[in-house]
């Protein structure tokens, strides 16, 4: 817990904090990083693979190959999801199957199966970038601001 | 009748003529599945939302628990009932099918105790025969509710607890015979501080602690009157926390009589974190598993205390911590 949460609790309650803490099992870090680490690795190895079929068997180059092996990874993930299988490999591979595109997949493909009961307008269509939602918004904020510095830069005589 | 401060002793000694538990696929392999009158092997039970579901399975526990009374629907007077989905609808929705007079209530997981002690009051005060209590929650409806949507892959920490797809209830009434409500304890909201949702049993084992505390300071009782005392749904987390807090406090339960209703619900194998939690891991426990021993006579007097975390997930995105309460009910046979 934060300093700033802590210092609203009353003496009492940081107490607590402390005798809870003392009795509650920790997150295995060391081992959710490994875990991650090969997860995402094992992932990313067979987006590895994928785009060397594009490549060898198709006519794609190192370029162009990106765009259909994304859409391959995102198309396992979300049929992994509609199985009900991706939410028990996240659960031991965390970060390492979050992080990667497929994990972006899988928040709007939970999000959309989640919310069907609703109708496909206000149920699916509503929620269905509930999870993702933050990550566009900031991701495209993000790009923006390092485009606009790239572009000042540039303006000054810089690169 | 009041004693003390907060606990209400029921004289004429209202009895829990008939009651059910109803479980879904995941209780169906857990420690206690013999005790279920119905099992689910299907998370949907046939229906097209998980709400819906929810709903069935609060039909199904009623409707069994007045057939166990040896009742009709006809001779219950009042429906009291709670749960976790918005506007408690499982409960209104089973209601509208019972079509019996109607109290909605909501304690969160203390809902069930807090069920049975109003149902007690209104047969012990002779303002009704027949009371029905029940309470119902569904892990994927409630995931969807507080967290969530249940196919996300998010990884959970080890002080997480899994939520019971099941409900239970209960018949009250003024005759008959079975195991007896003989006193109740309403609990005071406490709020030690913890805002982590996904560690519910460090939140509010110490409203449980106050509870039992305060139980036992009406009563002028000790442990040593039980022969069980279980907590809701503090899971293992919760139910190590409680224990020593009571010790800190000066109460001595000998750790064999202490349990908690969310670790005896599922094998230790079952993937469930800290263990069960949500309003059925209470309700179902009692009404089938706890229930059945009373009335094999395994059991004679057992005090249980049903705790809730009234946050919504609005107040944990407000940075709000979480205020808890829990309900104790002795019951005898």
């Amino acid at each position: 817990m934060s300093s700033k949460k802590r210092k609203k609790l009353s003496p009492v309650q940081q107490q607590y904090q402390d005798f809870a803490k003392a009795r509650e099992p920790k997150r295995p870090i060391f081992k959710n990083c490994a875990k991650a680490f090969f997860a995402g690795g094992i992932i990313c190895t067979i987006g590895q693979l994928i785009q060397w079929i594009f490549i060898t068997y198709f006519k794609f180059d190192e370029i162009t190959s990106g765009s259909p092996t994304a859409a391959t990874l995102i198309f396992i993930s979300i049929s992994l999801t509609s199985l009900g299988v991706y939410d028990h490999l996240a659960q031991w591979g965390g970060a390492g199957t979050a992080v990667p595109v497929t994990g972006f997949a899988n928040t709007i493909a939970s999000a959309a199966l989640e919310h069907k009961s609703e109708g496909f307008v206000l149920g699916v269509g509503g929620n269905m970038f509930k999870l993702a939602g933050p990550v566009i918004v900031y991701g495209v904020f993000s790009a923006f601001v390092v485009a606009l510095v790239k572009v000042i830069i540039k303006m000054l005589g810089g690169m | 009748m009041l004693k003390g401060h907060q606990t209400w002793i029921f004289e004429s000694k209202p009895i829990i003529a008939g009651s059910a538990a109803v479980g879904g696929p995941f209780e169906a392999q857990g420690a206690l599945a013999k005790d279920f009158d119905l099992l689910h092997d299907d998370l949907w039970l046939g229906q097209d939302s998980y709400e819906k579901a929810e709903k069935k399975l609060l039909e199904q526990a009623c409707e069994t628990a007045i057939k166990k009374a040896g009742l009709k629907k006809e001779d219950i007077q009042f429906f009291l009932s709670g749960d976790l989905i918005n506007q408690i609808i499982p409960s209104s929705f089973t209601a509208r099918t019972l079509a019996v007079p109607f109290l909605g209530i909501y304690g969160a997981c203390s809902s069930s105790m807090e069920g049975l002690t109003l149902a007690s009051l209104i047969v012990d005060t002779g303002f009704a025969q027949n009371a029905l209590v029940g309470t119902s929650s569904h892990n994927a409806a409630s995931e969807k509710q507080y967290r969530y949507p249940t196919e996300y892959g998010a990884q959970k920490p080890p002080t997480a607890q899994w939520t019971v797809t099941g409900a239970g209830a209960a018949v009250v009434s003024a005759g008959g015979n079975g195991p007896h409500v003989t006193a109740a304890t309403i609990g005071r909201v406490v709020d030690m501080g913890i805002s982590d949702p996904f560690n519910m049993g460090a939140a509010m084992a110490p409203a449980a602690v106050d509870t039992i505390e305060a139980h036992f300071r009406d009563l002028k009782a000790d442990a040593s009157q039980y022969d069980l005392i279980a907590t809701g749904d503090l899971g293992r987390v919760g139910h190590s926390i409680a224990g020593d807090l009571l010790k800190k406090h000066g109460i001595n339960i000998p750790e064999e009589k202490l349990t908690d209703c969310g670790i005896l619900m599922y094998k230790a194998d079952q993937p469930v974190f800290s263990g069960g939690s949500g309003c059925a891991c209470a309700a179902t426990t009692t009404y089938g598993h706890l229930i059945n021993r009373l009335r094999r006579r395994e059991l004679s007097r057992i005090l249980v205390i049903a705790t809730g975390a009234l946050l919504s997930p609005m107040s944990y995105q407000q940075k709000e911590t979480i205020p808890c309460v829990a309900h104790a009910v002795s019951i005898e046979i």
